[in-house]
């Protein structure tokens, strides 16, 4: 800057008002950005936090004004609770491997083969998150009615399949695209059969990409609640739904506050996991960003 | 040890297309050194990705030690190849990146444990077993990647353009590197590149290659001293290229006139080509034969080192004289030359090869003319140009 001849920089800065003002405007920005996204962000968090551990909050206290479990034990007792979460965590794992039994092979021939209509096909997954999802679905509850699925695990099942479609087509055939295909030409160079070039080979290399792919599903599906809902009612009462009507229905703050505390723990958990094993431009490389 | 041969070699990628390759055949011996030379997109990668089984040949023959691995993928073809880009698969270390295809053919450990430390020594990486190829440089990257075709022992060695990623200095280290590997172990190996300066320092023998047809077949020598084609001779080291008319025994180039003739049959449609070093040149005098003698100026001089490339502007020796820059005599001189930019020039060529659409190119030596100052060069090395004469002219 204009003090680069300087030999200490710092001191002349100090000395000198306009850019002292220059800097604090600076600074002072920053800090109002940061608060601002701690009131966004980390404010809606704490309340729920909050909520859970409260047994009373009274008005205008900013913290409760009665700390403890007791809901705690409460909400996990409740029959719904303790069916919803098993056919929570039950149904994102049927999902997200029926999904990738589907889409892992699909996405291998989008990024290998070339065949008509490949261009439009793979844009055809965009099809289902540019519309609004609730429309879709009432319309394929409609159809689903016709065909006694309302209500039923299968249902709900292939409801979040299509769901998951977008991520597990894109992200895994995007990582095989970007392999370089003379790395898989110089294993069969050096004696390799093509099983093996697939299995030690290309495989190897795009398992990061296909972690964080089936990670994203898993939680992504574990959450998702409008395609179950529309579907899943009366029978099929997950996670997200359960919290849903609890929310709906109850004046007890505190019964929603628990639940989405517990519905954070597996989504924390995998995305820890992910950040250790999955590189992070995986993710965004699967985009083509 | 093997011979390689190429019997009617073609490929066409589309079926109404030209080919990509068209009718090679040539024959590489026992521990030769061949360079498939050419301009992108001439066929050459096509040719040797259809040695190593990468490309299906949509005729002829590719044979190893005459027998025939045309029907064979490339995992049992005696062949291993090294890729212009960066093979080495990042997710094994450099010890198993070298041993992954000794696994496979089901080496004993111990075997493989002592070749892949000799592979890496001859390669100059001893030592570098347990990196990854993230942690080594361009140039590492493929002597690892030498190193792993080369412990397999195959009976030929494939190489599509190795170094070209590779900045310059590092790339000639290498070439050298590669030269001595190669004549240490007598492998036979074929060698892709666009380089002539690589193919030229590398090649027992070079192919030149030019929209998929093999134009010439030669030592380096011979490619550079008699190129058989126009395209090789444009292509292969520096050339000045005329168009030529013949009349009875004599051929006109522009308004100047060459001997020689004699034995080129039709009379249109010729080209004449003469190297930068085959030039005798002084100052003009008066009595030199106005047709004989090329008289031309300076237009600049370099000094490139160990010579000096000068290029002089010829009025009326070139046909079509509206691009400038291209239609310049390039002309090497001596380091000692007092050639300066402005300087009035005679010169004439000593050694030229006629080409015509039919016939091989004739070779023509003329030596009977003698510029002012007497001086005859057939090398650079024997130039003595008189710099008064050269000096008293500007």
């Amino acid at each position: 800057m204009a003090t680069l001849t300087s030999a200490t920089p710092t001191r002349e800065m100090a000395l000198n008002p306009t850019l002292l003002w220059k800097r604090m405007r600076r600074e002072l920005l920053s800090v109002v950005l940061v608060v601002v996204l701690f009131i966004v962000i980390i404010g809606p968090m704490l309340t729920v936090i909050f909520w859970a551990f409260a047994e009373q909050w009274r008005y205008p206290s900013l913290v409760p004004t009665k700390w403890g479990l007791s809901y705690w034990q409460e909400t996990l007792t409740r029959a719904d609770v303790t069916a919803a979460l098993p056919l929570s965590i039950g149904l994102a794992t049927i999902v997200t491997f029926l999904s990738a039994v589907i889409c892992l092979p699909a996405s291998y021939a989008f990024a290998r083969m070339n065949f008509p209509g490949r261009q439009g096909f793979l844009l055809s997954f965009l099809a289902t998150n540019a519309f609004p999802r609730f429309g879709l679905y009432v319309s394929i509850a409609v159809v689903f009615f016709r065909l006694n699925l309302i209500g039923t695990l299968p249902g709900v099942i292939l409801i979040q399949i299509v769901n998951t479609l977008l991520l597990m087509i894109w992200i895994p055939t995007a990582a095989f695209q970007n392999i370089d295909r003379s790395l898989e030409e110089a294993a069969l160079d050096v004696g390799a059969s093509r099983v093996r070039v697939f299995l030690q080979i290309t495989l190897p290399l795009v398992l990061p990409a296909l972690s964080a792919a089936i990670l994203l599903t898993f939680v992504s599906t574990f959450y998702e609640a409008q395609g179950a809902l529309i579907i899943g009612v009366p029978n099929i009462q997950t996670m997200p739904v359960l919290m849903y009507s609890i929310i709906n229905s109850q004046v007890i703050v505190q019964y929603g506050a628990v639940i989405s505390l517990v519905l954070w723990l597996p989504s924390l958990l995998l995305l820890t996991f992910a950040q250790r094993f999955v590189r992070g431009n995986t993710i965004s490389a699967g985009f083509g960003v | 040890m093997a011979t390689l041969e190429l019997i009617g070699l073609t490929k066409k990628f589309a079926a109404n297309n030209a080919a990509a390759v068209h009718d090679v055949n040539l024959n590489v011996g026992d521990g030769e050194f061949l360079c498939i030379l050419g301009p992108s997109g001439c066929g050459k990668s096509t040719t040797l990705r259809m040695i190593g089984g990468f490309e299906e040949p949509t005729a002829g023959d590719v044979r190893i030690d005459g027998q025939s691995v045309v029907e064979l993928p490339p995992n049992r073809r005696p062949t291993a190849m090294v890729f212009q880009k960066y093979t080495l698969w990042p997710h094994m270390r450099v010890f198993d990146n070298i041993a992954f295809g000794m696994r496979l053919h089901h080496v004993p450990k111990e075997h493989i444990d002592r070749d892949v430390k000799n592979a890496l020594q001859m390669v100059g990486l001893s030592g570098y077993e347990q990196r990854y190829p993230s942690q080594l440089s361009g140039g590492e990257q493929q002597r690892v990647a030498l190193a792993r075709a080369l412990v397999l022992q195959p009976k030929i060695l494939l190489l599509d353009e190795p170094f070209s990623n590779l900045d310059a200095l590092l790339r000639v280290r290498l070439r050298e590197e590669l030269h001595a590997i190669q004549r240490r172990i007598q492998i036979t190996a074929i060698f892709v590149t666009h380089d002539q300066e690589e193919a030229l320092s590398l090649a027992d023998r070079i192919a030149v290659m030019n929209a998929g047809h093999l134009e010439q077949l030669d030592q380096p020598s011979q490619i550079y001293a008699y190129p058989k084609t126009l395209f090789v001779a444009d292509f292969i080291g520096v050339m000045n290229i005329f168009n030529a008319t013949r009349t009875g025994d004599s051929l006109r180039v522009g308004q100047y006139a060459l001997k020689g003739a004699t034995g080129v049959r039709g009379d249109s449609n010729l080209s004449i080509a003469v190297r930068p070093e085959d030039f005798t040149f002084g100052a003009p005098t008066d009595s030199h034969n106005s047709t004989e003698m090329w008289r031309g100026v300076i237009d600049q001089s370099i000094d490139l080192g160990h010579y000096r490339k000068v290029l002089v502007v010829v009025p009326g020796l070139f046909e079509n004289e509206t691009t400038a820059l291209a239609h310049r005599l390039k002309v090497y001189m001596p380091k000692s030359a007092d050639a300066k930019e402005g300087d009035s020039i005679a010169l004439y060529p000593t050694r030229y090869l006629v080409y015509t659409d039919h016939t091989q190119p004739i070779e023509v030596r003329n030596q009977a003319l003698r510029t002012s100052d007497e001086t005859r060069r057939d090398d650079l090395s024997s130039v003595a140009v008189s710099s008064d004469a050269l000096a008293n002219s500007g």
